[in-house]
């Protein structure tokens, strides 16, 4: 039984086992980290936690408020709107999972090749991540939307084309101070190949920070997926995701308040808790990342 | 100066011009006839014929855009599917409302977040700095359209006191119209505002002029307002310049939950027609818009600020 403070020790003292303490002292990355593993948790368990069918249309009351059957109350259709937001989360954390897996391969791939390549290939890359950036997130998505029909997939691909350049510009920012650095250089006088240097010795010294984005991502990320559903063009009924859940409501909110009550909470619990956690780590990992937007 | 403008400018116009090259292009790399995505699935092959021909999609890639340019140049921006009439008029029609919506927005986030954010600095970690902190990380991380249904839910349809949907008609209505949607637009930048006026007071309080004014014993008062906050605004400018796309996004929203009209409703309706010469030349709008405030922004902090201007 003395060897387990002894290890309890040790871990702590690990770098790991530090930033961990840190992150549970501050009190609103902890708050976030609750808020997130509460929306992750009962994503992965919906099957286990939802107590209803989601898309399942029950003939019981419609438009009921909060009840001990329906804590979130039931929607036009007579459906149990507490399930259709736990399928919800399954929804929104499936699109910024892939988003943010598909952003960050290529943001990295571009950036290193901008940021490593010669100067007109980052002159060139560069214009295009203007180009992408200019035009505000829920525009393109609707242009994308006309042209290829709403549906989950256009949602991520559109959310991935829009955050590309955020992880690229970090990503050649990066490269480019390091790539004239001694240990580059000398790396180099051995005969060390370009993707070698770029992925043994850039790389590693890039994930910090582009972690940290990423998290910060999350709920804009989620944000445009319910926007987009919201409006009728991103996830289609009679799936349920926050955003079809808020519409519905809209429709009827001159019915019952509930159904949008319902339908927001999530969407703020998911941003404020990725927010928190987001700001926490990079407070911990990364003083230096810019404060603003 | 003038050299550099010219370049952002030129710059400007040439990431404008990829942008919706780009965008017609995917129009072209989408399987699937245009004309027939737009006309429906029923349209006979007559119909879809005619169409190809009056879009002018009869014609290679390279041409459609040389004449989707020219004509652009001549202030053409193509005509509606349905009606026939001028998108470039349609457009401008729903432009002031959108435009309206986002000046009184940023001017009322403005006018609280500044004040805000230099209290929160000078007060460092006093309770309001704390509150305030906290605020403007909530409202900056809630999506706006969230907002705009719980402000719709609770000011329009359950308190009722005020109007939840349209523009209005005189000064006074509209105004009583424009409260809601502007306070749903304008509220996440009263965070943005209050956190990078507060980022930058610190750091200009801590420089040496500042040091030296205290050493001439001006009153604290004097230094803040006088000296400290002209300086420490800046950033508000450049930020300001690329917040548009988010404003303008935050917009489309406001626009459709509050039915107001503006070129965010008129968007979502071209979407659901599937009317592409509309959805393009909105898209063209605003990008150009977006493209105006950055080169804008960077112009008036030139003016402002003397090192910027330097630097170019």
């Amino acid at each position: 039984m003395a060897e387990v403070p002894a290890a309890g020790r040790r871990f702590r003292e690990t770098a790991l086992g530090q930033h961990l303490g840190q992150l549970l002292r501050d009190q609103l990355g902890l708050l976030g980290l609750v808020l997130v593993l509460l929306v992750v948790l009962s994503a992965l368990f919906a099957g286990w936690i939802a107590p209803y069918d989601p898309l399942k249309i029950y003939a019981g009351p419609r438009l009921a408020p909060p009840s001990w059957e329906h804590w979130f109350g039931t929607d036009h259709l007579g459906r149990d709107i507490l399930s259709r937001v736990i399928a919800g989360g399954q929804v929104a954390l499936q699109v910024a999972a892939a988003t943010i897996a598909a952003a960050l391969t290529l943001g990295i791939a571009l950036g290193l090749l901008a940021g490593y390549g010669p100067e007109w290939l980052d002159n060139l890359l560069l214009l295009l991540f203007d180009a992408v950036r200019s035009f505000p997130v829920i525009i393109f998505a609707l242009a994308v939307v006309t042209l290829l029909g709403p549906s989950l997939y256009t949602v991520i691909l559109v959310v991935t084309i829009s955050s590309v350049p955020i992880y690229a510009r970090i990503v050649r920012t990066q490269t480019q101070a390091m790539k004239h650095n001694e240990f580059i250089l000398a790396e180099r006088a051995m005969g060390a190949g370009p993707l070698r240097i770029l992925g043994v010795h850039i790389l590693p010294n890039v994930v910090g920070p582009l972690l940290i984005l990423a998290s910060m991502d999350v709920p804009l990320v989620i944000a445009v997926e319910a926007g987009l559903s919201f409006l009728g063009m991103g996830v289609r009924p009679p799936t349920p995701s926050w955003g079809t859940i808020l519409n519905d409501g809209y429709n009827y909110i001159r019915n019952s308040p509930w159904p949008v009550i319902a339908g927001g909470i999530p969407i703020v619990v998911v941003t404020l808790g990725f927010t928190f956690l987001g700001e926490a780590l990079r407070d911990i990992f990364d003083p230096k990342l810019r404060k603003d937007l | 100066m003038w050299i550099y403008f010219g370049r952002r400018l030129i710059l400007a116009i040439l990431v404008v011009v990829i942008a919706v090259t780009l965008l017609n292009a995917m129009l072209h790399l989408v399987p699937g006839d245009p004309a027939v995505m737009i006309l429906g699935p029923r349209a006979t092959p007559e119909l879809i014929e005619a169409f190809r021909v009056r879009m002018g999609l009869d014609q290679p890639f390279h041409v459609q855009m040389a004449t989707f340019f020219w004509r652009l140049l001549q202030g053409d921006m193509g005509t509606d599917v349905f009606t026939g009439r001028s998108v470039a008029a349609i457009v401008l029609e729903q432009l002031p409302f959108t435009l309206t919506l986002i000046a009184v927005s940023i001017l009322w986030a403005a006018a609280l977040g500044i004040p805000l954010g230099c209290f929160s600095a000078i007060r460092r970690n006093s309770l309001l700095d704390k509150v305030t902190g906290l605020l403007s990380v909530s409202v900056i991380s809630i999506p706006a359209f969230v907002m705009a249904l719980y402000a719709l839910l609770i000011f329009a349809v359950e308190l009722k006191w005020l109007p939840a949907i349209g523009a209005g008609e005189g000064f006074l209505d509209s105004l009583e119209h424009l409260i809601l949607p502007a306070f749903t637009v304008g509220v996440s930048w009263v965070g943005y505002m209050a956190r990078i006026v507060r980022a930058s007071m610190l750091e200009v309080l801590g420089e040496t002029h500042v040091r030296m004014a205290r050493a001439f014993g001006l009153t604290e008062r004097r230094i803040v307002f006088g000296y400290a906050l002209p300086i420490a605004i800046l950033p508000t400018v450049t930020l300001l310049g690329v917040g548009v796309a988010y404003l303008v996004s935050a917009a489309v929203f406001a626009e459709v939950i509050f039915a107001r009209p503006g070129v965010g409703a008129l968007i979502v309706e071209a979407v659901d027609s599937r009317n592409y010469p509309i959805v393009l030349g909105c898209v063209l709008v605003t990008t150009a818009l977006f493209v105006l405030a950055t080169l804008v922004s960077d112009l008036v902090n030139a003016l402002l600020d003397p090192r910027a201007r330097e630097s170019l």
